[in-house]
């Protein structure tokens, strides 16, 4: 079975490793600064114990007054996951660092986050629209989306 | 008549013809002069050939679709007639009524000339194959150039369609296909050779004759290459790769539609028949045989050839490009090679060999052909051993830590 | 004399017959050879999360069924599991071998259709795939047996299943366990060893395991680069800790690899069916909850290995009757991460093959 690591493990060790990186974690979840996503999934990937080398998912969520952005990773080796949010607010111009460069696998789902909920990565070399068209108004799956009259 | 003699002694079909035309008369005054006679006559010769071909071509894609339906362990078409024969008759009017669509950006005249020039080669070929005793079009003196060279037309329709269309898949077809062909003639020809060196003629009918015992017990290995060479030419699997459906869509016609495409398929359904009369002329004793009458042994023979090669397409899959160069100049070139040197050297030894040398050529030449093939797809097929099973591993266990990797 | 020669761009797809769907991949060939291919998505876009959003937890199933449309039955469990996991409902013991049975037929129907499909890319004029059609109808069968429907099976309810099996559907499963080991050793005499799909499928289109790993790659395209990673082993659900099967792993990583670790996993399935159709109990299919469901606030992750690969759904719960948030992490889009890996520098004719041997299914991928 996979073991799920408790977050106060992980908030923890990112508190030695990246100092100031956690925002605020609780036994279930923690959550980290957007900018520093991009030196915390570092962390998490290289270091011996945690070993997170394997992306399972990037999911964002719309929570009316900031966008969650949730990694799911897995550690192979150790066959422990672990879930890392990060929260960006505002609605105009939330971003996130890409962590493409840690996780090629990254690459088309920080695009369809971008497409469908409108959060940009910095750093992804070719942050364009997966799904919908080039020019499509809007990002579809934010809670205040309306459909475009006919 | 004086002028005509030569052709009509020549071809009985079409001296009975010209004969009965000629004749024709009321009260002692010629109704058809003489050259007028010759040539409603060579005309209806004509007209009967390419429409017996035609025909046999429609029925021949029923029989395709219900034998491959039968191989696919499905029915194939059945629906339209009795076991679904009218079919083809179904399939002309439709395509027939079809829109003629025409892309934007197409070479108007080479676009629209390509399918008749493509369906050319596949006709011509049959004007010089003899059907039967006395049945034929023309007994060229230089039957098997003749055939030789029109077999190539249609790769200049295939590029002409390609280049017409102004589309990239057609252009990759044709492309492939000009490569292609241009490999393949090489073996194709050098197979023949041994054939003729035997026959000692090119007339396809000096050819037949000359058989005593069909060529394919002395020449295994220039059947061999031959058959697999005249596939590769009518670009039939595993050597489709000039209409790769699932790489180019459809290849050099991928923008033809309507009849304009029917004409493409239907060449391509009177090749197989074509490739098969050769085949039997060449090999198989042509339209000999005892008993039966010899338009029927013609008939069964080339629809035996015709369902081996209906089999392997539908048996095998596609090569790739090069590995279909490669089949061609490193493995087909260098076998009709050897075949060449083989033959010559028997026919130097034997001369003008009789009936039991000729079967002691067939057996030299049995042995040094398996010798061959064994040894050549050795030496092609050094890295293909199919891999053992995958090992199938414990899994990882449920629960923490294992550098299984 | 030089030849000036010029790079050619195609557009493949979306229509074209061996995209697997409505896929498009922008293509720059030098010749035959490809220079760069570029993945372009979206003709297939349903918006299946949103729609997701606007119905309540029962109803989304029949959503899952048409995203991979040859395996419902995955998708289906993979969305139950997730409901089941945030609302904290445990299915009966019945139910959750009924689950295992319908998802490994579907797991050997879909990796027949992609074995079929594989060799029709191969450009073996549909005979393969007629013969693995011929057994997938049989699969579909019992698929009817168990609810009616062939394709879009919508089998699996929150809290169980459907309906029980029918009493006729245990000789039906006995039977095809009989004869399904003789037919994929067909499938195995006549392509394992075929010398033309050797020569095109061996050591073409190598993708390394840190590669797969990096790209996020899962199912059969991550197993066969090496990676010993099955969610069936590596995060059990359901019973399958209760079974024995092993986990076929790959030693090149190249298609025929990929083809032979389908056939592999095909004969796996089959033991775990027979194992559960030997022990399944007695008892109820299905929890009683209330119609409309209404999980706690929260969220949860809940992942099943599809034929495709690692099937996600990643939900948020308000505490209404309506997901407030349903993310599919779906195999197929991220296993075409590697896609450039694989494809670059190899010939036209082997693209379409290496991109068959990934087996994707359009539905999912653009959900």
């Amino acid at each position: 079975m996979t073991s799920t690591l408790s977050a106060d493990l992980i908030a923890s060790r990112l508190a030695e490793a990246v100092p100031g990186a956690v925002e605020e974690s609780n036994e279930r979840d923690v959550w980290v600064k957007a900018e520093s996503v991009l030196d915390v999934c570092g962390f998490l990937k290289d270091d011996a114990d945690l070993k997170f080398d394997y992306l399972v998912s990037i999911s964002a969520v719309d929570y009316i007054e900031h966008f969650e952005v949730v990694y799911h990773l897995v550690s192979m080796p150790h066959n422990h996951g672990a879930v890392v949010r990060t929260r960006c607010w505002g609605r105009e111009e939330p971003s996130v660092p890409s962590v493409t460069g840690l996780w090629q696998g990254a690459d088309f789902q920080e695009r369809e986050v971008y497409d469908l909920m409108g959060v940009s990565f910095t750093g992804h070399v070719n942050l364009k629209r997966l799904l919908l068209w080039e020019g499509y108004p809007g990002h579809p799956q934010r809670k205040d989306y309306l459909e475009p009259p006919r | 008549m004086g002028g005509y003699t030569p052709f009509r002694e020549a071809n009985a079909f079409f001296g009975n013809l010209y004969d009965l035309f000629a004749g024709l008369n009321v009260f002692g005054v010629s109704l058809i002069p003489e050259w007028l006679a010759y040539f409603v006559a060579g005309f209806l010769v004509i007209f009967i050939v390419i429409n017996v071909v035609v025909i046999t071509t429609t029925v021949g894609t029923w029989v395709e679709r219900r034998l491959i339906g039968r191989i696919q362990s499905r029915l194939g078409p059945n629906r339209w007639g009795p076991f679904g024969l009218l079919t083809p008759v179904a399939d002309a009017l439709k395509l027939l009524t079809k829109e003629d669509t025409r892309p934007e950006g197409v070479d108007g005249w080479v676009f629209n000339l390509a399918p008749l020039v493509f369906i050319l080669g596949p006709l011509l070929v049959f004007a010089v194959i003899p059907f039967g005793k006395n049945t034929y079009v023309a007994d060229l003196n230089i039957g098997i150039l003749f055939i030789i060279a029109v077999t190539t037309v249609p790769t200049i329709a295939m590029f002409m369609a390609g280049w017409g269309s102004g589309n990239r898949y057609s252009l990759f077809g044709a492309m492939r296909g000009v490569a292609q062909l241009v490999s393949y003639e090489v073996p194709l020809v050098l197979s023949i050779v041994g054939v003729l060196l035997l026959a000692g003629s090119l007339s396809l009918v000096d050819i037949v004759e000359s058989q005593r015992i069909p060529f394919i017990l002395i020449q295994p290995l220039g059947f061999f290459i031959f058959i697999v060479a005249i596939s590769a030419e009518m670009n039939r699997s595993p050597f489709d790769i000039v209409e790769a459906d699932s790489e180019l869509v459809a290849g050099f016609h991928t923008e033809y539609s309507g009849m304009k495409w029917g004409t493409f398929q239907l060449a391509e359904f009177i090749a197989p028949f074509g490739a098969a009369s050769i085949i039997t002329t060449l090999f198989l004793k042509g339209w000999e045989g005892p008993v039966l009458p010899s338009h029927l042994w013609f008939f069964i023979k080339v629809w035996a050839i015709w369902f081996i090669l209906l089999w392997v397409r539908a048996t095998l899959p596609r090569l790739r490009v090069d590995q279909i160069m490669a089949l061609a100049w490193k493995f087909l070139f260098p076998l009709g090679l050897i075949n060449l040197f083989i033959t010559a050297g028997l026919l130097l030894i034997w001369e003008d060999p009789t009936t039991i040398q000729l079967w002691a050529m067939g057996g030299i030449n049995w042995v040094i052909a398996l010798v061959c093939l064994v040894v050549s797809s050795h030496l092609m097929s050094d890295k293909l051993t199919a891999r053992p099973p995958l090992a199938p591993v414990p899994g990882r266990s449920s629960g923490r830590a294992q550098e299984a990797r | 004399m030089t030849l000036r020669t010029e790079p050619v761009t195609i557009n493949l797809g979306p229509q074209h017959p061996s995209t697997h769907g409505v896929f498009r991949m922008r293509i720059t060939f030098d010749g035959e050879v490809i220079l760069d291919v570029e993945p372009v998505f979206g003709y297939l876009h349903r918006g299946s999360e949103k729609l997701a959003e606007e119905r309540t937890y029962a109803q989304v199933v029949t959503l899952t069924d048409r995203l991979d449309y040859v395996s419902s039955m995955s998708n289906n469990l993979a969305y139950v599991l997730a409901v089941e996991k945030l609302a904290g409902i445990q299915p009966p013991e019945r139910a959750m071998y009924l689950r295992v049975i319908a998802a490994e037929l579907q797991r050997i129907s879909s990796h027949l259709v992609a074995t079929g499909f594989f060799l029709n890319d191969l450009g073996a004029l549909a005979t393969p795939l007629m013969y693995c059609f011929r057994e997938r109808e049989k699969i579909l069968d019992l698929f009817e047996m168990l609810c009616g429907a062939r394709i879009t099976l919508s089998y699996m309810r929150v809290g169980g299943v459907f309906q029980d099996a029918p009493t006729e559907f245990w000789p039906a499963i006995r039977d095809f366990l009989s004869f399904m080991p003789e037919y994929v050793d067909e499938y195995e005499k006549m392509l394992t060893g075929n010398e033309i799909l050797l020569s095109r499928t061996k050591d073409v289109g190598i993708l390394a395991g840190e590669t797969a790993i990096n790209c996020s790659a899962s199912g059969p395209v991550l197993r066969s680069a090496g990676v010993n990673w099955d969610l069936r082993k590596a995060d059990p659900y359901d019973v399958y800790d209760r079974l024995e099967f092993d986990v076929p792993v790959g030693t090149v990583g190249d298609n025929y690899d990929r083809y032979l670790l389908r056939i592999a996993e095909i004969r796996q399935s089959l033991r775990i069916i027979e194992q559960c159709v030997d022990q399944i109990p007695e008892g109820p299919v299905r929890e009683r909850i209330p119609n409309l469901v209404r999980p706690p606030v929260g969220d949860a992750y809940a992942h099943v290995e599809s034929p495709k690969g690692e099937l996600g759904f990643y939900l948020v719960s308000d505490g209404s009757i309506a997901p407030y948030r349903c993310k599919i992490r779906s195999p197929s889009l991220i296993n075409l991460t590697v896609l450039r890996d694989i494809l670059i520098g190899w010939k036209l004719a082997d693209m379409i093959v290496t991109f068959g041997s990934i087996d994707i299914n359009m539905g999912e991928v653009d959900r």
